[in-house]
Formats: C-alpha cells, structure tokens, sequence
C-alpha cells in the first residue's frame, strides 16, 4: 500500500472513529445489562404469582379489554400482546392526546381480571433502554445514533484497511509488552479489534437497522395497508367495533399453526384506523422472529387480509435478535458480553492512542 | 525483531478470516435452530475469544 493510500485511510479512521467514539462507548455501556434484560427483570421484579383459577375458564378477549379500559377511563386501546409462560393478556393503551409514546401498560390475569404484576419493564431498564435507543430524544435521537452507528461501521472497515500495514512484520496475536506503552496499546487494540471485527460489524449493521424502525414501520403501513385504509372516510370508533375475540379467532381460522403475538387496534402505527392487525409467528427458532399480520375489519369482524411481510420489514425483524443476542440462551448472552466489554477496551485504546500521538507530535513540535 | 520477512496480505489476514467466518456462523447457527445449533453457536462465537486469550498467554512478545 502506498504510504498516501495509508495516510488516507488513517485519516478516515481517524476522524469517524473520534467522531462517534463517546456515543458507542454509551452504547457498550448501557447494552452491557441490557444483554441481560430478560435475567435482570426477573431478580428486581420477582414476585411469586400463580393465577386466580388456573384451571378455570379464561376471559374472552374482549371483557379483559373492558376491565383493562375500565381502569384506565378515557383511554382507547393500542395493542394487546400474551404471555407465552403464563395466562397473561397484556393491554397497552392511550390516551387519545397523550404525547408520542405514552402508554399505560396492563398485565392481566385471563382467569379472573386481576392485575397481574410486571415482569419485564423494570423502571432502571427501562431507562437504560431508552438512553440506549433514542437518548430521550425519540426519532431523531434514534436517527442520530443510527448514523453514529454507521461512523462506527466505517471506523472499523477503515480499521481493518490499516491492520494490514501494521502487521506487515508482525505474525497474529503479537503483542509488544516490552517496549514503549503505547506500542503495547497499538497491539492490544489491533488485536482485539480485528478478532471481534465479525461480531462488531453483525451488531453494529444491525443496530443501524433497529434505528430505522419507525421510518420502515412507517413506509410499510403507507404502502402496504394503503388501499386498507381508504375504505372508510372516518376511523372506526369504540362504540362501532365489532367483537376483538372473534377477531382474533378468525384470524387463528386464516393462519393455522402460526402463534399468535399481538394485535394492533385501529388507528396505531402497525394497524389502519378500520382494521385489527392480528400478528402471528412462526413457531421455529428462525420463524420466531418473523411476524405476519391478518388484518381484520374492526366494524364487521370480517377477514380483510392477510399480509405477508415485505423483505425489509422481514429485515428488522431479523436485526433485532442479532443485535440483541437474546436468541441462544444464557451462553450467547455471555460471550455478547465478553465481546462488548472487548469492544470497550478496542474504543478505550482507540482514544488513548490518539490522545498519545497527540502529544507526542506536540513534543517534537 | 530485525527479520526482513514481511508478509502478504493473505498471510496477514488468514487468521482473522477465520475467526470472521467462524463468528459468522456462530451468529447464524444460534438463529437457525435451538440445542445443537444453540451450541455451535456458542463454539463459533468462542472462536474470537479463545484466540484472544490464546494472544495474551503465547504470543507475547519483548
């Protein structure tokens, strides 16, 4: 490589890596526990539960609507997802001029219309997801992280183009400790940022991708539930929606073998303002991930559609496992840990050998 | 350290090619099913690890 080529790309390292270093090294620390989520709600929001009749009838769908709505008065209803381990109904609702964002959430016990306690959501998570997603700026704050993201992506390529005139006399793995201490430094972060680089880069892109959510959301509701939603002038009210849990049974009828997620009600991003979106997913670890909608007309309960989703939605839902590392059980979830707490040192290094050519340069200057 | 060997580009990338690759299938192993794909998951993910360990301990050099 010539010596102006390898100028070049140091000063693309460089310069996107100093750039985006202080932002990834929020997001190193703040997905360290969140690694964890599932395990960390599970100590500080454990409360031995078992359900009211739990061999009883459960309530149908639409009175656990009702008892939720009738505590939270005033509120329409968003979505409605269930527990997979235990007859939970969750509702999640608004109020209809509430800010962007704010919902109330409701667990409920399906065999009697208790509340039923949280088991995931803990207030010190919750934070640190949301400083993890958006830094409490909601989209833009997401969109900004996702360019950080992609300067990270680059730093890293860009990192990967120098290692070679680094280690142009030096065999794999070497490490210098005898001499200088930024040498050491140099060989350490050379090391560790090439070996992770995979890992860095499945996570990085796919963080990037999760920060495309709303405007992906967004683009498949416009084009996809577009002719949807131009059957009806007006939205459908409460007072004119036909029954959710015949809803949900039709749409069962339509997508056999699937399980089902959630629902969307009327007039929320994943649904139009006349239809529940009935959400299924596949029930092998791959298809998990994969969610298809039956769209059911809210007013006269009838099957409108089912929708396959397109591939770039399919996407997302494939970026989120591979950036969470919540898809293998607890031994992924440690090596994701290992491998981040690396990516810390790697950014750490990154700074210090700056900050060391800096005042070396100084120095002779 | 005053060898005049210097190594090409695929000497000097080999290793890492393939703890890339093994991270990658890790990744997609643990995705594809559960048990036995879990695990070479695991193995495929441990591969950038245990090399940095094996870099620590063996190749240190003065």
């Amino acid at each position: 490589m010539k010596a102006s080529v390898i100028r070049g790309w140091s000063w693309v390292h460089k310069w996107t890596s100093l750039v985006c270093t202080l932002f990834l090294l929020m997001l190193c620390l703040t997905g360290l526990p969140l690694v964890f989520s599932h395990e960390l709600n599970e100590v500080l929001l454990h409360k031995p539960w078992t359900a009211a009749n739990a061999d009883g009838r459960k309530l149908d769908l639409d009175r656990v609507l009702d008892v939720a709505l009738a505590r939270k008065p005033g509120e329409v209803p968003a979505f409605m997802s269930f527990d997979e381990d235990r007859p939970v109904v969750n509702v999640t609702s608004r109020a209809p001029d509430a800010p962007a964002g704010q919902f109330s959430f409701q667990p409920i016990d399906q065999t009697s219309g208790d509340a039923a306690p949280l088991v995931a959501g803990h207030p010190l998570l919750e934070f640190l997801l949301q400083l993890h997603t958006d830094m409490f700026a909601g989209l833009p704050g997401m969109l900004f992280l996702g360019v950080m993201g992609l300067l990270f992506v680059i730093a890293v390529v860009s990192g990967v183009v120098l290692y070679a005139p680094f280690m142009r006399r030096l065999p794999f793995g070497t490490v210098r400790v005898g001499r200088t201490k930024r040498l050491r430094w140099l060989d350490y972060h050379n090391l560790l940022g090439v070996v992770t680089l995979a890992w860095v880069l499945v996570v990085g892109l796919t963080g990037v991708v999760n920060t495309l959510a709303v405007p992906i959301i967004a683009y498949w509701k416009d084009t996809q539930l577009g002719e949807l939603a131009a059957a009806h002038a007006s939205p459908a009210a409460m007072g004119e929606r036909a029954s959710l849990d015949a809803a949900v049974k039709r749409a069962q009828a339509e997508l056999p073998g699937m399980q089902l997620q959630f629902v969307a009600f009327p007039g929320t991003d994943y649904s139009t303002d006349h239809h529940y979106a009935v959400f299924f997913h596949g029930d092998t670890p791959l298809t998990k991930h994969l969610i298809t909608p039956a769209l059911i007309d809210a007013r006269t309960g009838e099957l409108a559609a089912v929708k396959p989703m397109p591939w770039y939605v399919k996407t997302l839902s494939l970026s989120q496992p591979l950036h969470f590392g919540d898809y293998g059980g607890l031994p992924l979830k440690i090596l994701w840990a290992i491998l981040d707490l690396i990516t810390i040192i790697v950014l750490g290094s990154g700074v210090y050998l700056w900050l060391s050519k800096r005042s070396s340069g100084e120095a002779k200057a | 350290m005053s060898r005049p060997l210097t190594f090409g580009l695929r000497a000097i990338f080999a290793v890492p090619a393939v703890l890339a690759a093994l991270s990658l299938f890790g990744l997609v192993a643990a995705l594809i099913g559960d048990g036995v794909w879990d695990m070479m998951g695991w193995l495929g993910l441990l591969a950038p690890v245990a090399a940095i360990a094996w870099a620590l301990i063996a190749r240190k050099h003065r």
